[in-house]
């Protein structure tokens, strides 16, 4: 596995891009190393999936979007709403399941929502959020505005019937919905390519008709290449678009997993050789796009955010046990 | 009063629905040039176009979901799922993410999302055609789930479900499809958790959900004639339940008999017992009774399927025996 990097300058990206994308890999990475530092003190209740090593996929993904633009999460998606730019403070409230968080400790890791910045939710269940991406994708053709929607899910997803029975719909009906499978290889610990006969999922596009497109997710700007035509495809009316991106999962299935029961370590350290921040911040440098003093800055700034972000989910309150009967309804009726 | 079927009841709520507000559309098996496998929304998709009345393909889990996505981004979706058997197949979007997406983010999601499906046994569709499934989405905390009655009822309790802000299941009896009924021509809507007083009476309540309690109000006319004068309620909507309206039914006529075509083990029955059992323990004259689907699938031959399920003269037997002994 050799990294074929193309020039960033290929890319013609405004700098301000380029060193955001940086900004918001690390965001994640340092919020997801924060996770299992809480965890480890015992500050965490249940577990969390963690994002270590799929950085660059969602926020090559999400620096296409804007925020009247949609995307449906997954189980191990506190990288996509970080890339989204939600609030750090309240994820982390909301991973503590403090009354804080953005659920209201209702909803936990698994399941963070911010409606506010278009994430419809984050799943946990295996696949279902690609058949509400889709109905996204349809609510937008309808209402004729031109938003996209991204349904974010990984490889084990690929082979629940919603991936086939959405991506046939969107397909049908030219829906605006760009499907991004993020192919770590490991459905918990089962090895994708020992459950499934095509090399590629994106060749599953071939029977529905739709571009299929193989990228290295681990290459951020590779990402947003892909992603940028996508969805500019969505936007035109011209339907979807299943984006493979090819990574891994650095750590176990969760916090507390240590994931080598069923995986070989030269794998993993292979993988890791190809860390989605550290070959990116190496091109920058060789590039010479930034200086290092400057992705210092950026680093320590964001350090600090994320200290900011779990003193802020510490000190939160957890919420009252009556809180437990709210927002099962909203109290309004819908008669306008 | 007019007289139309429950199927034209039906119809006119969406339509009217539809008209009102452009945000509603209507996702199902069937519905575009068919009307609906029982023939009972013809002319919608004529009216309002491919978008707005969407055949979808036959993929139950993912058009539920299709329809709780573009309820979550401001579109007022009603999904028919044909046959509530069919709605198995959409367990994990209506149980998992319908039920609870609201709930799970802390009150930001709002679904405003009406399931309509079909229940009911007599057509000699054996066991994958003909099951009354309420009590699996009664189970479920986030649903809201109605019965009605006759067309009158379908109409003004589907408009209100279509206008609520929450996910609702709404079952619809096929043996009423065609069906003539006094319907109203005003407007009207029929709110939630207030059940119907069908037939005052003084020596037994009985609750019928969806078409039963017609039945048992028919059963209630034969029973005049044995001297029993029977109070019929209708619970309109099982989740909101109008637990008072039985209660105090129950504390006046000392009998409670529940006619319900799930069934029975687990069932919409034993659920409303007890849910009034605590209130009306000291006023009654007779145990509690229920009458439901026996715990078999329901068989094909009509030999076979009636004797299995509720019915008028089943009802009328029964209570003449918690009634007389």
């Amino acid at each position: 596995m050799e990294n074929k990097f193309k020039p960033i300058k290929n890319y013609s990206l405004s700098k301000e891009k380029i060193l955001k994308m940086y900004q918001d890999m690390l965001k994640i990475r340092y919020f997801e190393n924060k996770i299992t530092d809480l965890y480890s003190k015992g500050l965490m209740p249940g577990l969390a999936h963690l994002y270590i090593g799929e950085e660059a996929i969602a926020v090559g993904v999400c620096n296409n979007l804007t925020e009247r633009d949609f995307a449906v999460s997954t189980h191990r998606g506190h990288g996509h709403l970080i890339a989204q730019g939600c609030d750090l403070k309240r994820m982390m409230a909301e991973v503590l399941g403090k009354e804080d968080g953005y659920c209201k400790g209702k909803g936990g890791t698994m399941h963070i929502a911010d409606f506010s910045k278009g994430i419809l939710g984050a799943n946990g269940i295996v696949g279902a959020g690609i058949p509400i991406a889709t109905g996204s994708g349809y609510s937008a053709k309808v209402r004729g505005t031109d938003q996209v929607t991204v349904a974010f899910f990984g490889d084990a997803a690929s082979n629940q019937g919603t991936f086939h029975e959405s991506i046939n719909m969107a397909a049908a009906w030219k829906l605006p919905v760009v499907y991004v499978c993020e192919n770590n290889l490991y459905g918990i610990s089962v090895d994708i390519r020992k459950v499934t006969n095509t090399k590629n999922i994106a060749t599953r596009a071939l029977a529905y008709d739709i571009p299929g497109i193989v990228v290295d997710g681990n290459d951020v700007l590779e990402v947003y290449r892909a992603t940028k035509e996508a969805v500019k495809r969505a936007r035109k009316g011209e339907g979807p678009t299943l984006i493979e991106c090819k990574t891994y999962r650095w750590k176990g299935h969760h916090v507390g997993d240590p994931g080598r029961v069923y995986r070989l370590e030269k794998e993993t350290k292979e993988w890791m050789a190809r860390c989605p921040i550290k070959t990116y911040k190496e091109r920058l440098l060789t590039e010479n796009v930034t200086t290092d003093k400057e992705l210092v800055i950026i680093e320590e700034d964001i350090k600090q955010i994320v200290e900011e972000a779990a003193n802020f989910a510490i000190k939160s309150p957890y919420p009252k046990e009556e809180e437990a009967f709210e927002d099962l309804f909203t109290e309004q009726e819908g008669v306008k | 009063m007019r007289k139309i079927t429950y199927g034209q009841a039906i119809c006119e709520a969406i339509d009217e629905e539809m008209a009102r507000d452009k945000n509603i559309i209507f996702l199902g098996e069937d519905i575009e040039v068919l009307g609906g496998n029982f023939r009972a929304t013809p002319g919608l998709y004529e009216k309002y176009g491919g978008w707005r009345v969407r055949n979808t393909p036959i993929s139950e889990n993912s058009f539920t979901g299709l329809g709780l996505g573009a309820a979550l981004t401001g579109l007022r979706p009603i999904v028919e799922i044909m046959f509530c058997d069919f709605m198995t197949l959409a367990g994990d979007q209506i149980v998992n993410q319908i039920a609870k997406i609201r709930y799970m983010s802390g009150g930001q999601a709002r679904v405003p999302l009406t399931i309509r499906t079909t229940l009911g046994a007599g057509r000699s569709t054996a066991a994958q055609h003909s099951q009354s499934l309420q009590a699996i989405v009664c189970h479920i905390p986030g649903l809201k789930v109605v019965m009605p009655s006759s067309a009158a009822e379908a109409k003004g309790l589907l408009k209100t479900a279509i206008r609520d802000d929450n996910p609702v299941i709404f079952f619809e009896h096929k043996m009423e499809y065609n069906k003539i009924y006094e319907v109203p021509e005003e407007e009207y809507v029929i709110p939630f958790g207030v059940a119907n007083i069908l037939k005052e009476g003084k020596d037994i309540t009985i609750v019928g959900t969806s078409n039963q309690a017609l039945k048992a109000l028919q059963a209630a006319e034969e029973l005049t004639k044995e001297g029993i004068d029977a109070e019929i309620i209708d619970p309109r909507t099982l989740v909101p339940l109008d637990k008072n309206t039985i209660i105090k039914s129950v504390k006046r006529t000392g009998r409670l008999l529940i006619v319900d075509e799930g069934y029975e083990r687990c069932g919409v029955a034993a659920e409303i017992a007890m849910s009034v059992l605590k209130d009306v323990f000291y006023y009654l004259n007779a145990p509690i009774e229920r009458l439901t689907t026996a715990n078999v699938p329901i068989p094909f031959s009509p030999a076979l399927e009636f004797p299995i399920i509720p019915d008028e003269k089943k009802i009328y037997q029964r209570v003449k025996k918690m009634v007389i002994g």
